[in-house]
């Protein structure tokens, strides 16, 4: 196996590793890597869209699964699929739409890879009707630090299988991901859009309309405050029966760094209020392409660098539906007086809890928001982390940059069932990510 | 297999992988041959996945020369009509080659033994036909020998001009016979190289290559800049160039 030194970066950019990089092209050559990090530890790295360390490992081995790349096998009657862990989104929606058939859940990015899907136990729009990708896995097969290869599933090794899920790369490098594909009528959605005027309205849309659509998705002004704060534009969607013609979409690069001033409050001020009322009337109903409706800040490539050089954080939570009003209002009120420029905020609700040990869903309200790096920025994450503490909630490791060790040990219950799976198959603790150092995931008392 | 086929030679890496997949989408079959069985029929049944053409995985070894001929058997037996491309290869550093002998030998004999030895049985098949491709991967390293990369490169130079040789000769039955050089691809070969200047990617390697083979050219540079740097490096007088690292 040939190593290459090199930087990688999380995708707010505001993390960075240096580390020794293998890119294996075949499976054997996976395992290789593995074994051949030596005393190094070792972590799989996908497409980089974690925000931060979840997928670094500073000075010690990486392994990129990008050119994994191969689809091993589909089932047209089933939808059963078996890919490598490198496949994306993106290769799924342009081999299977076609086809009739989808990716059952999806983050709103398609250039992440099923691995990372995996390891992050990743949510989409459709959270509420058919849960987080690991409920759609039916059997994964792992490379453990020792070098074996083993097959996990719900009946097979299933506290492995439970720590795989979500287990943020830690239990091994993922080989083989089968799961299933869902069908679809068609390529398109039936969207409607709505304008909702502030949170108390938003909660009431969320849990009247979102809970009965198949899809759903808000997104706020976190700029707004007073009377209007919450505002912001509810879509929900359901599959629509009819196809619709669909040409190639074009993708912009984003070319450089933005210069960091680009994003001020005032700017974001004016594209949060432009963005609210994006169209005329109340409300909209259209028909959008899978596509574009999942996938809908992939139209702008590499966007990441309009935050500039410095990168930024993204914030999320999700807090019980019980605390849901309050706690948001309280968040919602100090990302304002962070007086930290943030366009759009995503809310939307989750439903059941995932399977893995350390899956982020469950049943409440997730707000994301994305916070430039600028000074103070460190006591806002603070704040927003002791404010979901207090409702019972619980931050997202995919997106986290700076929740603290005891935070994250309240919020995920399960820590330790985890951890014995890593005292079972790693004991020399062989496999490491930042994050895993930063939230002490493997010692702790 | 009925229609065009493609038989690739050394299935197993990106840039093979890439052009099996570019004329997979373009409608023909593919028979993928290697010694990883087990890895080509991964990538046999991502193409006939993503493709809907049919794909197999057949084992060939290129220094096992007196498979060849059986082998050649075996690709006729299961297509209508081939069309060919070479992609295996090794290349070990040169202080490897320099320390060890058996890896210098094992380079020629793959690199440049085992083209001819695949090349001159298909040869027949090929006139037989009375059409088709064959494409073989060559690389700027054989344009000019030089201090860092000459084992290697002379192994590609022998190869650059055996096949010109071999075109002269099937061109009479209406084959094409293209040498694509590479200067350099982001490939597994390459990863652990320092950065390399403008490297293009598999997917880009095969478009580009397959755009040379409708276009009927002997040979060609991917990607095409590379024709000018070798240029400019191929005339550099020997009393200069001999001074040079690169
Ligand atoms: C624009 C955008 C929108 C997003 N929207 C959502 C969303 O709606 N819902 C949601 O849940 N997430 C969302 N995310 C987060 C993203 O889906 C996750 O971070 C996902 O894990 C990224 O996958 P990746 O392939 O980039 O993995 P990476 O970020 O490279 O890695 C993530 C983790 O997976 C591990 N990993 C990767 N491959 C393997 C493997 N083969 N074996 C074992 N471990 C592996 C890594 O070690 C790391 O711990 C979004 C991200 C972006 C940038």
């Amino acid at each position: 196996m040939i190593w290459k030194q090199l930087e990688l970066t999380g995708w707010g950019r505001s993390s960075r590793a240096a580390c020794r990089v293998a890119r294996p092209e075949r499976q054997r050559d996976a395992a290789a890597a593995v074994v051949q990090a030596d005393e190094r530890s070792v972590l799989a790295f996908g497409a980089g869209r974690s925000y931060a360390d979840t997928g670094l490992n500073t000075g010690g081995a990486a392994v990129l699964t990008e050119r994994l790349n191969r689809i091993l096998a589909f089932d047209q009657t089933t939808g059963e699929i078996v890919v490598e862990p490198g496949v994306t989104f993106r290769d799924l929606l342009e081999v299977f739409l076609p086809r009739g058939f989808l990716v059952p859940v999806s983050p709103g990015t398609a250039y992440a890879t099923i691995g990372g899907a995996v390891a992050n136990d990743v949510h989409g729009k459709n959270h509420e009707a058919v849960g987080s990708f690991g409920h759609h896995v039916r059997w994964v097969e792992l490379l453990l630090p020792s070098g074996d290869i083993v097959r996990a599933s719900p009946e097979e090794r299933p506290d492995l299988f439970a720590a795989t899920i979500g287990g943020i790369g830690l239990t091994g490098i993922l080989l083989a991901i089968s799961f299933s594909m869902t069908r679809v009528p068609s390529n398109a959605v039936a969207l409607r859009e709505q304008r909702v005027r502030n949170l108390d309205a938003f909660l009431d849309a969320l849990k009247n309309e979102g809970e009965k659509a198949h899809f759903s998705v808000g997104w706020i002004d976190a700029l707004a405050g007073g009377r209007s704060l919450g505002r912001g534009i509810l879509e929900t969607a359901e599959p629509s029966n009819e196809e619709i013609a669909e040409r190639r979409r074009k993708t912009h690069a984003v070319p450089m760094d933005c210069p960091g001033f680009l994003l001020n409050r005032w700017s974001v001020k004016a594209f949060n209020a432009l963005y609210y009322r994006r169209f005329a009337r109340r409300e909209r109903r259209r028909r959008l392409a899978y596509g574009r409706f999942l996938y809908p800040l992939d139209a702008l490539l590499d966007w990441n660098r309009l935050y500039g050089a410095r990168g930024f954080h993204q914030f999320q939570c999700v807090v019980p539906f019980e605390a849901g009003a309050l706690a948001l209002r309280q968040l919602l009120d100090a990302v304002r007086a962070g007086r930290n420029a943030s366009p759009l905020a995503v809310l939307k609700t989750l439903g059941a809890a995932g399977l893995g040990h350390l899956s982020f869903p469950m049943p409440g309200y997730t707000l994301a928001v994305d916070l430039p790096r600028k000074r103070g920025v460190e006591d806002l994450l603070a704040k927003l982390e002791a404010i979901t503490l207090d409702h019972g909630g619980r931050i997202y490791l995919a997106k986290d940059s700076s929740l603290s060790a005891e935070g994250f040990a309240r919020m995920y219950p399960k820590l330790e069932p985890f951890r014995a799976v890593l005292a079972d198959i790693d004991p020399d603790g062989r496999m490491a990510s930042d994050m895993a150092r930063r939230l002490q995931i493997r010692d702790g008392s | 297999m009925t229609g065009d086929t493609w038989l690739i030679l050394g299935g197993s890496s990106s840039v093979a992988r890439a052009f099996a997949f570019e004329v997979a989408l373009q409608g023909a079959d593919v028979l993928l041959a290697g010694r990883d069985t087990e890895d080509l029929a991964r990538t046999a049944a991502d193409l006939t996945i993503r493709t809907g053409r049919e794909a197999r995985a057949l084992e060939f070894d290129a220094t096992a020369y007196d498979t060849h001929a059986q082998f050649v058997e075996t690709c006729r037996g299961m297509a209508e009509r081939l069309d060919i491309f070479l992609a295996f290869g090794i290349m070990p550093s040169q202080e490897e080659t320099d320390r060890d002998f058996g890896l210098a030998k094992a380079m020629v004999e793959t690199n440049y033994l085992g083209a001819v030895s695949i090349l001159d049985r298909l040869a027949p098949v090929m006139e037989a036909q009375g059409r088709g491709h064959v494409v073989v991967l060559g690389s700027v390293a054989g344009d000019r020998g030089r201090l860092r990369n000459y084992l290697y490169g002379s192994t590609k130079a022998a190869l650059h001009t055996y096949l010109e040789g071999l075109r002269a000769r099937l061109y009479r039955s209406g084959v094409q016979v293209l040498t694509i050089k590479p200067g350099v691809l982001d490939t597994a070969m390459t990863w652990g190289l320092p950065r390399l200047p403008f490297p293009a990617t598999p997917e880009v390697f095969a478009r580009a290559t397959l755009a040379h083979v409708k276009r009927g050219r002997e040979i060609a540079y991917v990607p095409g800049i590379w024709r000018l740097i070798m240029l400019v490096i191929r005339s550099i007088p020997e009393r200069f160039f001999k001074r040079t690292d690169i």
